[in-house]
């Protein structure tokens, strides 16, 4: 090893360094341009120099090429430094004026104007392409030639080389994009585009997938990389300073016995371009809606701006299509969610842009799921045009790049509108490779290529023990691919339950050592992250500053202190220097902090005593052109985590015993389901049911379109459920009081006059819901009019009603979609399918007519509405401005419409109008949600904690959700549920004790005069004002329940009295860190 | 009052669940933006009592941020609604204290709106610059 010194600063190097690499490791910066970590230096643009030897014998030498040496004295900013690096930039800028690359830095040296002759050339000869074409590639394709002024970079015989790989090197390394690789050779390179951006950017061949990518590693992508293809490059390697790259790592197979086997692989995006009449691939602004969601991400191709690919231009009208890939004679499905997805992305792009005009061409709007009606409302709110046409093709104006599109809108007149870009909403496919794994999972897929599951049994595959969820069982949305991801989760752990828990290991760590009245002794550690934070700030400084500060006894800096070895030193200087607390000056917490915590717990700290300054994503990151500022800031960063640190208290993680008991209301499929699975999993059930009976509304279904028979699959399922030992069912009974909260419920079930005292851990909603009784179309004053359940039990019992009718119709959505229900009620559509097809295939010579407004068949049920329509159903489309008109006459109802597409009055006679009624929520609901304080939704249904994440929790612990009580579904949707349910309700009932937050609120009872004002805003209900005699006297207070706070602080922000706070986060903790900031 | 020598000191509260992850992710992106904040992570925007944000201004700080999550997006449900509640006191007492209500604002970024963190920063610390020095400023 060898010293020197740099601008007054001590640095070690090994022998052989540069003077650039020496800088470089005190983090002083030196301009380049000809350096390259992976080449050899080089030495040929000068702007690397500096001046070497003590002042009056001193020489300018340029750092990239000059050998560092032993007791050298090196200044890299002097004035005759600048002086001559600014005569170096007059002559590279009068060499290639034009570059911004080169002006900007001469401007950088105060070097606006060139006193040269101007050259107009693009290229400095820095020699890198050179260099890197012979040296990295090992093919010398492209090569000085000439001498003196005629010098330049040029293929042998200024003619295309045809050695030359097309690997582009060379253009990536030229500092002054002076390299076209169409010059050097003919062969085409082979772009390589971000799979993430959906082919919108490139990438390389060694990157990060994408931004939120766990773990945050680089990978190298095999198929393209030069190393791996030609044995060649390596610059990687070279580069990395963690030495992270080796090139020899093989994939490793490894063998595990399993149990059970879930099957989630996705979806696959339909390939638009099989869709040639569109023009996708054809016409650079069609996209596809996947490559539009990439435009509208803050990450995306262009950080989250909307822009044309021709012209990278705002577009003004965008046109989306849907139904492409879906609903076609080939794959006949819908894809489910397309509908929805465009009306958001819609709806977000409006956001980005506000006078953007938004059309989207549709079949029917499939907007069938919670809350998407409300939904489509606010997009038409918004300016968002909905147009019920499927064009045909799409045409682009050349001159503009603008596209035509042609459409008629329900009978009218064809109109074409030119849009600026046309998104595609493509359908979803199975994963191309999913065939493969199915056959090894000897799983059966259905015609299209879809897990092939069962109606009672949805998340199953035909392999027993092998259980699929999300899009690979059919498409669908983020709820009900979650909700069957926690299904396939129970049905797994019904069937490895004698296994729970055995493949956990425990960590063992060293008694924690008491600090209670200790004066703090903290130590800081301060990280350079390579030259994340060490390049741009000066880390040994803000180390020095940390050790002027109060209370600390220790501070050093680190190369990684997240490194193994880091953490071991760390361990021993705690214990060196007696630390009692420790703060690190690092990355983020929100990474970090749990690697660190642990750290300290190995020392025998509590992990609370832990405090972490975020001095690179927060600071020399954003920074990175204002070394001193970022220097200072990191120097206040690091006060106010010390001023933190100071009055850091040791925090523990409360635990609760859990009853491992659940409780299950409403006796329906769904309650019975997740019933049965808690039972499955070893658990005791509580079961209580309203009626005489079990089996809710599926009494009274007596057919489906999976043709299974459910009266006979619920009569096994109440059997079953009646069999079981663990399942105790207390029919005609209800929950009249609960007490408790997660892990400890206490409730009363009344049966009659009498009332059980029964203890859970958690429960399960399944109060269902009811058809509603439709007051409109004559229901009730004709005997003629029925509703779709009544018509399906006549069908079941052959009924001469329907063996003599000439005629039957049906309107949909009676009471849904309309003001007072705004929401669709799912299940009405399929159900009119299923009839019309029974009846038709009961008597094909009977008219049967569905009056629809969309027909919303998702998923495989589009194959059912195909054949209802083979089979003659006529379906007949109504606007909600016009409903059907229903009169009563002695020969039959007559039905009077305004037919939308022939713009005439249509009238039709039947002998049976059949109602599509809505399903409405239970009078029940109400007191359930205030016996658990939960929420339900504006349409009565119980408020799930996440629209799409947690779709079976509420956000209060221990309760959830399943069946028609969340929202109307069908039996399989609301088996699924069930299921999750019973597996989220799993994650509490299978521990003993459950551990708590240890950051969660406290209440100071002295100063707490109970004027209560913390206690509505506490989103959790944790919250409660009680009293106590105190010196004789009513003292109130407030107490709070461990297991339902979550720390949130709304309590502490609340009080004005500083009668209770969030442990980790005092008010004077942040008071102290406020006057940190203040006090620099 | 605007004073060119002057570089206005921002106090800024981030909710560790939204905004101080887009704060991260603005650096991960490498967006510059002024340095004149400094964050102080709290769990959500909806913990900030009104009398820290009053006592930091009155202490010196040329002005305060709370960033929380958008509405609908808070962690807890709510917070961020209890935080916009109490914007309105806080600029009550501002007038109270004899500040400009400028000197407070209250910004949803979400963890993925790295470019809109750094453009609200951007933004703000020209404001605040425009304001000049608080007059509590010793």
């Amino acid at each position: 090893m060898i010293t020197l010194t740099i601008d007054n600063k001590k640095v070690e190097v090994e022998e052989g360094s540069t003077v650039l690499q020496a800088a470089e490791k005190l983090g002083i910066k030196i301009p380049t341009l000809c350096h390259h970590k992976s080449l050899l230096p080089y030495g040929a643009c000068r702007v690397c120099l500096v001046e070497i030897g003590s002042p009056g014998r001193s020489w300018v030498q340029a750092s990239c090429v000059y050998p560092a040496q032993e007791g050298m004295e090196v200044r890299t900013n002097t004035e005759r430094v600048q002086k001559s690096r600014r005569i170096v930039l007059e002559l590279l800028l009068a060499r290639c004026p034009d570059s911004p690359v080169i002006s900007d830095m001469a401007r950088e040296y105060g070097v606006e104007e060139t006193r040269f002759t101007k050259k107009n050339d693009d290229c400095i000869l820095c020699g890198l392409c050179t260099r890197i074409c012979e040296e990295r590639m090992g093919v010398g394709a492209v090569s000085f030639v000439n001498r003196g002024a005629k010098r330049k970079v040029s293929v042998p015989y200024d003619k295309h080389s045809p050695i030359c790989i097309a690997c582009g090197a060379c253009e990536v390394v030229c500092p002054t994009n002076a390299v076209d690789l169409s010059e050097v050779t003919t062969n085409k390179p082979r772009p390589i585009l971000s799979e993430y951006d959906m082919g919108m950017s490139p990438r390389s061949s060694i990157y990060i997938p994408f931004p939120q990518a766990i773990p945050k590693v680089a990978v190298i992508d095999r198929d393209t990389c030069m190393h791996y293809l030609k044995g060649v490059c390596g610059s990687c390697e070279n580069i990395c300073q963690a030495g992270a790259i080796d090139y020899n790592q093989e994939d490793q197979i490894e063998e595990v016995g399993v149990g059970a086997v879930v099957l989630s692989p996705g979806f696959e995006q339909f390939d638009p371009e099989l869709k040639k009449e569109l023009g996708y691939d054809r016409y650079a602004n069609v996209i596809s809606s996947l490559q539009f969601e990439r435009l509208l991400s803050a990450s995306g191709p262009y950080l989250g701006e909307i822009l044309r690919t021709s012209d990278k231009k705002h577009p003004k009208r965008i046109a989306w299509i849907q139904c492409v890939g879906s609903r076609e004679v080939d794959c006949n499905y819908c894809s489910s969610v397309c509908c929805m997805y465009a009306t958001k992305e819609a709806i977000i792009a409006k956001e980005h842009q506000p006078d953007l005009d938004c059309t989207i061409f549709y079949i029917d709007m499939r907007a069938f799921g919670k809350g998407f009606d409300a939904y489509c409302e606010r997009a038409k709110a918004l300016g968002v045009r909905y147009i019920r046409c499927r064009p045909s093709s799409v045409k682009e104006v050349s001159a503009t790049k603008d596209l035509k599109i042609a459409y008629s809108e329900e009978g009218g007149d064809i109109t074409t509108e030119e849009f600026n870009m046309v998104v595609l909403s493509t359908g979803l496919r199975p994963p191309a490779a999913v065939r493969e794994l199915a056959e090894k999972f000897d799983v059966k897929l259905n015609e299209h290529g879809f897990a092939d599951t069962q109606g009672f049994e949805p998340v199953d595959t035909s392999n027993p023990g092998v259980y699929v969820c999300g899009p690979f069982a059919g498409p669908k949305d983020i709820p009900e691919t979650v909700m069957e991801a926690s299904a396939g989760a129970a049905r797994a752990m019904a069937l490895l339950k004698e296994r729970r828990g055995t493949l956990i290991t425990h960590k063992e760590y060293p008694p924690e050592k008491d600090v209670t009245g200790q004066e703090p002794r903290i130590g800081v550690f301060v990280c350079h992250c390579g030259r994340n934070i060490g390049g741009y700030a000066d880390v040994p400084s803000v180390v020095e500053y940390a050790k002027t500060l109060p209370n600390v006894v220790y501070a050093d800096d680190n190369l990684y202190t997240c490194s193994t070895d880091t953490q071991k030193q760390i361990i021993e200087l705690i214990a060196e220097h007696n630390l009692n607390r420790v703060v690190v000056a690092s990355c983020s917490p929100r990474t970090h902090e749990p690697l660190f915590r642990n750290t300290c717990r190995e020392a025998g700290l509590n992990e609370y005593l832990f405090e972490m300054a975020n001095i690179r994503d927060q600071c020399t990151w954003v920074h990175m052109n204002e070394p001193e500022e970022a220097t200072r800031k990191a120097k206040d960063l690091v006060r106010m985590a010390v001023a933190k640190a100071r009055l850091l208290e040791p925090l523990y993680k409360g635990s609760l015993k859990v009853n491992n008991d659940a409780l299950v209301i409403g006796g329906g499929l769904a309650g019975m389901t997740a019933a049965l699975n808690l039972a499955d999993q070893g658990f005791k059930v509580h079961l209580v049911e309203r009626e005489p009976e079990l089996g809710g509304n599926l009494r009274h279904i007596h057919s489906l379109l999976s043709g299974k028979d459910p009266q006979e699959q619920l009569a096994a399922i109440i059997e079953k459920v009646h069999a079981y030992p663990n399942i105790e069912v207390y029919l005609s009974s209800e929950v009249s009081k609960v007490d408790g909260s997660v892990g400890n419920f206490k409730s009363t079930i009344k049966t009659g006059d009498r009332e059980t005292e029964a203890g859970h851990g958690i429960a399960i909603v399944a109060t269902g819901a009811a058809e509603y009784e439709p007051s409109e179309y004559l229901y009730g004053q004709d005997a003629r009019v029925i509703t779709q359940r009544t018509l399906d039990e006549w069908i079941a019992e052959d009924k001469a009603a329907i063996r003599e009718a000439k005629s039957v119709a049906m309107i949909q959505c009676v009471g849904s979609r309309n003001e007072d229900r705004p929401y669709c009620s799912r299940v009405c559509c399929s159900q009119a399918i299923k009839n019309s097809i029974a009846l038709k295939k009961m008597r094909p010579e009977l008219n049967v007519y569905v009056l629809y407004r969309d027909v919303r068949a998702y998923g495989f049920l589009e194959e059912h509405y195909r054949q209802a329509r083979e089979l003659g159903v006529r379906f007949i489309r109504y606007d909600e401005d016009h409903k059907p008109e229903v009169a009563a006459g002695d020969s039959g109802l007559e039905i009077s419409i305004s037919e939308p597409i022939l713009r005439t009055s249509l009238t039709i006679k039947c002998d049976m109008l059949v109602l599509s009624a809505a399903i409405i929520s239970n009078a029940g609901a109400d007191e359930v949600g205030k016996l658990f304080k939960v929420p339900l939704n504006q349409d009565k249904f119980f408020l799930e904690a996440h629209m799409k994440l947690r779709p079976v929790d509420f956000a209060t612990d221990g309760v959830f959700m399943c069946g028609l009580a969340h929202s109307p579904k069908s039996v399989d949707e609301s088996i699924a549920q069930a299921h999750a349910a019973a597996a989220r309700a799993a994650t509490i009932l299978s521990k003993d004790e459950i551990e708590l937050d240890a950051t969660i609120s406290e209440v100071i009872d002295a100063n707490c005069d109970g004027c209560a004002y913390c206690i509505d805003p506490c989103p959790y209900n944790a919250l409660t004002l009680f009293e106590y005699m105190y010196k004789g006297s009513i003292k109130k207070s407030v107490q709070r329940d461990a297991a339902l706070c979550k720390g949130c602080g709304v309590c502490m922000a609340t009080c004005p009295k500083k009668g209770i706070f969030v442990r980790g986060f005092k008010p004077e903790q942040l008071s102290a860190m406020v006057d940190a900031v203040l006090s620099g | 009052m605007a004073n060119e020598e002057y570089e206005p000191l921002i106090v800024g509260f981030c909710c560790n669940w939204c905004s101080y992850a887009g704060a991260d992710l603005a650096g991960v992106s490498r967006l510059q933006y002024p340095p004149n904040m400094r964050i102080i992570r709290v769990m959500c925007s909806g913990m900030v009592h009104p009398n820290l944000v009053i006592d930091a201004l009155t202490k010196g700080a040329d002005a305060v941020i709370i960033c929380g999550c958008h509405i609908g997006d808070c962690h807890y449900l709510e917070g961020n609604l209890k935080a916009e509640n109490r914007k309105e006191a806080i600029e009550l007492m501002l007038e109270d204290f004899g500040l400009e209500p400028e000197r407070f604002r209250l910004e949803w970024v979400s963890a993925s709106e790295g470019p809109r963190f750094a453009e609200v920063m951007k933004e703000f610390t020209e404001t605040v610059r425009a304001l000049g020095p608080s007059p509590y400023k010793t």
